[in-house]
């Protein structure tokens, strides 16, 4: 029997040094494999003397058992770093782009339209529409605004053959909705609207947005509160608004809507002329003759309507300082946008 | 309309400045649109006195003045301007003077004279666009004043913008009524004044068409220089009005319009043939206007004629034929009335808008003809002499307007505008206009003034209340809204949710005009009817678009040439769709993909970098489809449209309602707007995507078993035909169905292909045995060779 101790040693040495799994493999089998260095010692027991053998075995058995257990520590080492370095090896660069589809967006006089309308809807308005080509009764003379009517000149609009017309503003909406529901009523009619018109503030067709309540006691005070209001949640901040007397055949009393630059806060800068105000919308108490056109009682009922641009609001929302911009469609223009929706 | 300060303070005492004056006429309704001063910036020019001229000793143009202002030695000053005499008064520019147009006044030497400053033309000194000499100032003026302030070129202009209902605000006397309005005062205005007819000659006036004109003032005067010219201040105040010294004749009728808002006109008298008649004009009736152009009256046109034919288009412009000139020396004054309903429409019918038409159209005060003929011939004799004759006024009065009386009621006051307002402050305002107000239980009986064509109900003397109370007076009260739940049915999909939906699959919005190039949409659309605008701005944007594509190739291409490759675009707009006169308006989604199937990235396969195909964008389309719950109601079936490639295009119908079409632009026309890949479209009407609420269907807790059947079929059976069979081939228990290849090519017959199917079955009750599943395929199997002549590929 060879000397366990020298041997147990030399397994021991040999198992510390296996740099891989494989090498650790080869080691187990060396010493404790059916062939193996130990177990050969164990078979070789039969050669000693009955009274010796327990004695000898359980030497050899400690012996197997201090080297497997060498192995097994030595294995689960050798996995770890296995893993490491195939963790290492796996490594990838996060800082490398994102796989598939580039997302697109809405278009900013959507984004704003859209917000619009659900501001109004919070209010307790519906969203109404109306037909592009209309008549000439819907688009100006229900509205008050007879045929020669210096008015007209301020619509410089289109026409077809046959008479009919592209809506030059989104007010034959009023007449439209009191026709189809009557009142009590508040709606808003968002849409296009076209007037001959191109330069850098104007676009042959742009958005506009018309606003209609109608009730038994709707006032001028209720038309100012609910502009305020609208504008304020509009941009997200206090402003300042007046009302200037102006005049539209289908209101009375009729007003323009001045709210203070939100560029300068009223001070004064390039965007509002140095008037510290900006004009955003007109408005006013609708005309008994509109209230009558269109079937209702102008002396049972009062209602203020109003118009503003939607482009213009979006322009001034958005920082965006020429109208055509929202109509060449540029896609370095249009990426500017994406974003979430309220 | 501009308006001199100090003309209006003429007319009314001004308590503000200009820019308070300004700011209070914007909120009372009168936009102040514009704040000028009388002439640009300049500094050093004085009032100056030619004492002599001496000829120049070296250049026959030039004169060499010596010239006093008013103090110290004569300045010597070199002058080209033919006008420059011993006596005269002029405008000097001395030596550091700064002009306008940043010219700064030296010393000078010219052609070997010095010259110590420079007498100066009106358009030096901007105050002209144009002049023909020096600047002649009258005999008084007092040498050695600076010039700013002896012409008082420091006060203000405003430009104010008139309401088209305000037809009486277009005047100094006009904006001065409101200025008394608003301050509490009264309008004073220059002594009225009157010339004593000299003879009593008189031009018969016949009022022919006494409904559009019925009062016509008259005036003869002889003996006029109308050579003469008129005094400074009177063209310096034309001037800041806008308006061009012509002649006296011209410039005194101007001022009074200008002052009085009363439009006159003169004719030579001596080229008036007979009387004036005053009547509609002969249908094809045609004269030459002053300015040159001939018009063919219509009979709805208001003509001043004499017994030759007319002399002038009624409220708009005389004629050439009568017109004034230099040698005029007998005039004939007229002052009138026209009805606005008779002056409306006609000047632009003509392409004409003059200062009068404008005027007449929005209604001139029927009551004071008469006073602006005075005021007219006081100025015209101080400038250019002559004798006036008695001023004839023909008139049918039944015909002239009367302001009728209108009720306000205290209540509908404060009904209206939402705030109560002292009924004595009601009473103040409306008198402080010059309207009749009397006062009753339920509160006035207005009557306004003749010239307040505007105040004809109750509703136009609330505005007039609340403008002059002012529009900050009245409070912001929220109007009580009744708590109410209105519908909002599930079958209407948000148009947010359908929009943000595409853009999440890339596609960016675009929005485009409405109208669109006739020739690009007949070479899309050449079997539809579109809608031609009769005034298109420009002839590529002359038809109402039939379908979104005109206008999303459009700004697909615009992007391509700013060097975008790949697009994703979508537009929701309305299309215009003819048929015979009836034009609908649709709903409409449409877009287009062109370019890369991916962005530009790395790691993603070749394949995936080629141009998008018709089955990327058909399965944006799906993605659309599966969001109304009833992805199985649409269907796409091969169609031919011209636009698209006949052989991939498709038309989609929704439970068998044509809903759109999705394919590749034809090649064709990808080759003529020039497009580097092909791009492929869609449209669907948006209704289309009406939702089907979901309903929840239980699931199997049992496993599902997958079986790939690989069939070779004829090209012609499409995919939907195969479907379709093995649907209904393989029963209820077929969970899915899935195409995980097409393969044509080596190992197969020509006009062959293979087509693998993924078939996934499960039962909701139980666990599908092999056998079951064996049986079904079997009978799949069958199926498909007896009725598409199938071959099971091994």
């Amino acid at each position: 029997m060879a000397d366990l101790t020298a041997l147990t040693r030399q397994a021991l040495s040999e198992v510390a040094a296996c740099g891989d799994l494989a090498a650790l493999e080869e080691a187990r089998v060396r010493w404790l494999g059916k062939k193996g260095t130990l177990t050969e010692e164990l078979k070789s027991l039969g050669g000693l003397a009955a009274a010796e053998r327990p004695a000898a075995g359980a030497r050899i058995n400690a012996a197997k058992s201090e080297v497997q257990g060498a192995i097994e520590a030595r294995h689960a080492a050798l996995a770890r770093t296995d893993i490491e370095r195939q963790l290492a090896a796996g490594r990838i660069d996060v800082t490398l782009p994102g796989r598939g589809e580039e997302p697109g967006g809405l278009h900013p006089v959507t984004q704003t339209r859209l917000r619009i309308e659900s501001l109004f809807r919070r209010a307790g308005f519906d969203v109404a529409s109306g037909p592009e080509i209309e008549d000439d009764f819907h688009n100006f003379g229900a509205l008050n605004i007879p045929p020669d009517h210096p008015a007209r000149a301020m619509h410089d609009t289109f026409y077809f053959a046959d008479g009919r017309l592209l809506r030059t503003h989104t007010s034959p909406v009023q007449i439209r909705a009191l026709k189809a529901h009557g009142a009590p009523l508040a709606v808003i009619a968002p849409g296009r609207v076209y007037r001959r018109d191109s330069d850098m503030t104007h676009s042959p067709m742009f958005h506009q947005l018309e606003g209609v309540v109608v009730g038994e006691n709707i006032s001028f005070a209720n038309m100012k509160a609910a502009l305020h209001g609208f504008l304020q949640a509009f941009f997200e901040r206090e402003v300042a608004i007046r009302l200037r007397p102006s005049y539209f055949p289908f209101t009375e009393p009729s007003a323009e809507v001045d709210m203070s630059c939100v560029f300068c806060a009223g001070r004064g800068c390039r965007t509002c002329k140095l008037t510290g105000w900006l004009e955003v919308s007109g408005c006013g108490m609708m005309h008994p003759n509109v209230l009558a056109a269109s079937g209702v009682d102008p002396e049972r009922f009062t209602g203020y309507a109003f118009g503003a641009g939607i482009d213009r609001l979006a322009m001034l929302r958005y920082g965006v300082n020429d109208l055509r911009l929202f109509f060449e469609n540029d896609l370095r223009f249009l990426k500017q946008f994406r974003t979430f929706s309220a | 309309m501009k308006i001199p300060y100090s003309w209006l303070a003429d007319w009314v005492p001004v308590p503000w400045p200009p820019p308070e004056l300004g700011a209070r006429l914007t909120m009372a309704g009168f936009e102040l649109e514009a704040l000028q001063e009388a002439a640009p910036p300049f500094s050093g020019v004085v009032v100056a006195q030619i004492l002599s001229v001496e000829p120049h000793p070296q250049a026959d143009k030039l004169q060499v003045c010596r010239v006093s202002t008013g103090s110290g030695e004569p300045l010597q000053i070199v002058c080209g301007a033919p006008n420059a005499r011993a006596g005269l008064k002029s405008a000097l520019a001395v030596v550091g003077a700064q002009l306008p147009g940043d010219l700064t006044i030296k010393a000078a030497m010219l052609r070997g004279v010095e010259s110590q400053g420079m007498l100066a033309s009106a358009k030096e000194l901007g105050l002209a666009e144009a002049s023909g000499g020096i600047l002649e100032l009258p005999a008084d003026a007092p040498v050695g004043q600076p010039l700013r302030a002896y012409l008082k070129l420091d006060e203000a202009v405003l430009d104010i913008n008139v309401t088209p209902n305000r037809g009486d605000a277009m005047s100094v006397i006009g904006i001065a009524r409101e200025v008394a309005a608003l301050s509490g005062t009264k309008i004073t205005g220059p002594a009225a004044g009157n010339v004593a007819p000299a003879h009593s000659e008189r031009l018969p006036v016949k009022l022919d068409a006494p409904a559009a004109c019925p009062k016509f003032a008259a005036c003869i005067v002889r003996g006029i220089n109308n050579r003469a010219v008129a005094p400074l201040w009177m063209r310096e105040r034309l001037r800041r009005a806008g308006l061009r010294s012509i002649s006296p004749v011209v410039d005194v009728t101007n001022y009074v319009m200008h002052e009085l808002g009363q439009p006159m006109h003169a004719y030579d008298l001596g080229k008036l043939k007979g009387g004036i008649w005053a009547r509609m004009a002969r249908s094809g009736e045609s004269f030459t206007l002053l300015d040159g152009n001939a018009i063919t009256a219509e009979a709805n046109v208001l003509v001043i004629a004499d017994a030759e034919g007319p002399v002038a288009l009624g409220g708009v412009m005389g004629g050439l034929r009568t017109s004034v000139t230099p040698e005029t020396t007998d005039v004939l004054l007229e002052s009138a009335f026209f009805s606005s309903a008779a002056v409306l429409g006609r000047a632009r019918h003509y392409g004409l808008v003059t200062d009068a038409s404008q005027r007449f159209e929005r209604g001139v005060d029927p009551t004071q003809q008469v006073r602006a003929m005075e005021r007219a011939l006081v100025l015209l004799q101080g400038i250019a002499g002559g004798a006036a004759g008695p001023v004839a006024v023909t008139e049918s009065a039944a015909h002239l307007p009367q302001r009728a009386s209108v009720a306000l009621r205290a209540s509908r006051l404060t009904r209206l505008l939402g705030v109560e307002v002292p009924r004595e402050r009601v009473t103040r305002t409306l008198t402080s206009l010059q309207m009749q107000v009397t006062p009753n239980a339920d509160g006035w009986q207005v009557t306004p003034p003749a010239y307040r064509f505007d105040i004809g109900i109750e509703a136009d003397l609330i505005e007039e209340v609340a403008r002059i109370v002012g529009f900050d007076a009245i409070p912001e009260t929220h109007a009580q809204v009744p708590q109410q739940f209105r519908p909002l049915p599930e079958e209407q999909p948000s148009e947010a949710a359908v929009l943000e939906a595409l853009a999440a699959r890339g596609y960016q919005e675009a929005i485009t005009l409405a109208f669109v190039d006739p020739q690009l949409q007949q070479q899309l659309f050449p079997d539809r009817a579109a809608l031609a605008l009769e005034n298109p701005i420009a002839s590529d944007l002359s038809v109402m678009r039939v379908s979104l594509w005109p206008g999303l190739l459009h700004a697909a291409q615009e992007n391509q040439r700013r060097q975008q490759e790949r697009m994703r675009l979508f537009e929701h707009g309305t299309r215009f769709e003819v048929t015979g006169a009836v034009t609908q308006e649709i709903d409409t989604l449409a877009g287009i993909a062109c370019g890369a199937r991916l962005p530009e990235q790395w790691g993603v396969t070749k394949d995936m970098r080629t141009a998008a195909d018709f089955f990327d964008v058909k399965s944006d389309l799906e993605a659309l489809f599966a969001a109304t719950g009833e992805t199985e109601s649409f269907v796409f079936e091969a169609a031919v449209l011209p636009a698209l490639h006949p052989g991939r295009s498709a038309r989609v119908l929704r439970r068998g309602r044509t809903v759109g079409f999705v394919g590749e632009l034809h090649p064709a026309l990808a080759k003529r707007l020039d497009f580097t890949y092909a791009p492929v479209l869609f449209e669907v009407d948006f209704a289309a995507l009406a939702v089907q609420r979901a309903a929840y269907q239980e699931i199997s807790r049992f496993p599902q078993v997958r079986r790939d059947l690989a069939v070779v079929v004829d090209e012609s059976v499409t995919l939907s035909t195969l479907a379709e069979r093995v649907t209904l081939v393989a029963s209820s228990l077929l969970r899915s169905l899935r195409i995980f290849d097409v393969y044509r090519g080596p190992g197969l017959e020509k006009g062959r292909k293979s087509v693998a199917l993924g078939l996934i079955f499960q039962d909701i009750s139980r666990t599908l045995t092999d056998q079951d599943v064996e049986r079904l395929m079997a009978s799949v199997v069958t199926d498909l060779r007896e009725h598409l002549s199938a071959r099971v590929r091994e």
